[in-house]
């Protein structure tokens, strides 16, 4: 029983910048990543030197820098959230199929994209909420959730409502099928995959706690 | 054959009633304006657009939307926050859209310029995306039958072209452009410098001129415009 509670790792459920915090940390040395619009793209903030992250942006680059200030502002260097950046020395400039060609080629490590939804098999759900009149916008969202060779959502675990993201199926439109590998959110971190879903550790909650509002079978990482 | 003309508007004047028509850039990054103008100028309606999006704000592809030139656009992602001339016009059930996963968007229009039929790509398998296409178990995934965009003209934009049309773009204003002038049938490209032909490096030529139509300097059209 005792080694159930122990992946509790904080007291408190994580805000967003230590979630964005623990990303940057799980990410290998000199991976190549592609951080999605929102609350993925904190995670730029806490990857360190020593780290040599490459940051690949879906318009057309690799090597790009944090975002731009001042006279650093040139409206032909833009990120894929059409936010002006900067490049770092080594970055490389292509044009939209070769970029898409590395992102569906499974040349980059990691992705890391905001979500709906994900199900218990890796199922991502972060394009479409499939209102009636809403106009369907998709962008890069499908090619990030299918090319990357590991794909990391970033979420709350519970919608406003207290209802789990968490799902065994989506019900939201999905983006890519069993593409989601791990699930970083507030109160847990989750890993996905063909064999079920298992809670790597819990912030400010035992994994009993977790177990009770996520409606799926979990199970803990055996330390 | 290769033409080198002097204003914006002779550049779009043989663009025709129906014609499919892309357009270049992602953001303000590569979206020749000066060009989405002199055809809105030029009058040439029920036409196609494939573009990223679906036009922003008050300008450029945005205005073409909104006088009703535009029977259909192809694009990855039409809904932004100031994307309010094609909401009204969809809501209005006043324009056709096809969506297409932004990857997909740039593969379809390569294999266009590269004379390929259609490719399998694992994009988009199992979304509703993919409905009513063929799928296939291919190199381990599944993956869906895509078709090439092919379109009677490009507008795009570049840094600088030679006297042979080789391009050479800035930034990430490259994204759309190279795949897009291999695409269409007639490309159109507006520069903000026209350099003698041999100064530019051949090993940094990005664009080959073969794919090259029609050239015209527009001055200011690139670092120096501001939005």
């Amino acid at each position: 029983m005792s080694t159930q509670t122990s992946i509790q790792t904080s007291e408190k459920p994580l805000g967003r910048d230590e979630l964005a915090q623990l990303v940057a940390r799980d990410i290998a040395p000199g991976s190549f990543v592609n951080l999605g619009i929102g609350q993925p793209t904190l995670v730029s903030n806490y990857l360190t030197e020593e780290q040599n992250i490459t940051l690949h942006t879906e318009n057309g680059m690799l090597g790009m820098g944090p975002e731009a200030e001042g006279d650093e502002i040139d409206e032909d260097l833009i990120n894929a959230g059409k936010i002006p950046v900067t490049e770092l020395p080594g970055a490389a400039y292509f044009h939209h199929a070769d970029s898409f060609a590395i992102m569906r080629g499974g040349h980059l490590d990691i992705c890391v994209l905001g979500a709906f939804q994900v199900s218990a098999n890796g199922d991502l759900a972060n394009w479409h909420t499939g209102a009636p009149g809403a106009i369907p916008a998709v962008g890069g969202a499908m090619d990030l959730a299918t090319g990357a060779k590991d794909v990391f959502v970033m979420m709350t675990l519970l919608t406003r409502e207290g209802v789990s993201k968490l799902v065994e199926q989506c019900t939201y439109p999905v983006t890519g099928v069993g593409c989601v590998t791990r699930v970083y959110t507030d109160k847990a971190v989750f890993l996905t995959g063909p064999d079920g879903v298992t809670v790597r550790e819990t912030f400010g909650c035992t994994f009993e706690e977790i177990q009770e509002l996520v409606p799926l079978p979990l199970k803990a990482k055996a330390e | 054959m290769l033409n080198f003309i002097d204003t914006v508007g002779e550049a779009v004047a043989s663009i025709k009633d129906g014609s499919t028509v892309m357009i270049g850039g992602f953001g303000n990054a590569g979206q020749p304006f000066e060009l989405i103008d002199a055809l809105l100028d030029c009058g040439a309606k029920d036409l196609t657009v494939v573009n990223n999006n679906a036009g922003q704000g008050d300008q450029g592809l945005a205005l073409l939307i909104k006088e009703g030139r535009v029977r259909k656009m192809i694009c990855s992602f039409p809904r932004q926050s100031d994307s309010w001339h094609f909401d009204a016009k969809y809501h209005a059930g006043e324009i056709e859209l096809e969506l297409v996963p932004q990857g997909n968007l740039a593969e379809r229009i390569r294999a266009a310029g590269a004379g390929i039929g259609g490719f399998f790509t694992p994009t988009s398998y199992g979304t509703t995306l993919a409905e009513g296409k063929e799928s296939r178990f291919l190199d381990g995934k599944w993956q869906v039958f895509e078709t090439p965009i092919h379109a009677d003209v490009a507008l795009i934009k570049a840094l600088k072209a030679d006297g042979k049309g080789n391009l050479v773009y800035r930034k990430t204003a490259r994204n759309f452009g190279p795949i897009m002038a291999a695409a269409a049938k007639h490309t159109i490209v507006q520069v903000s410098e026209i350099v003698p032909t041999g100064s530019l490096d051949p090993e940094n030529v990005v664009t080959p001129g073969i794919y090259v139509n029609s050239v015209v300097r527009v001055s200011g059209s690139s670092a120096e415009k501001v939005a």
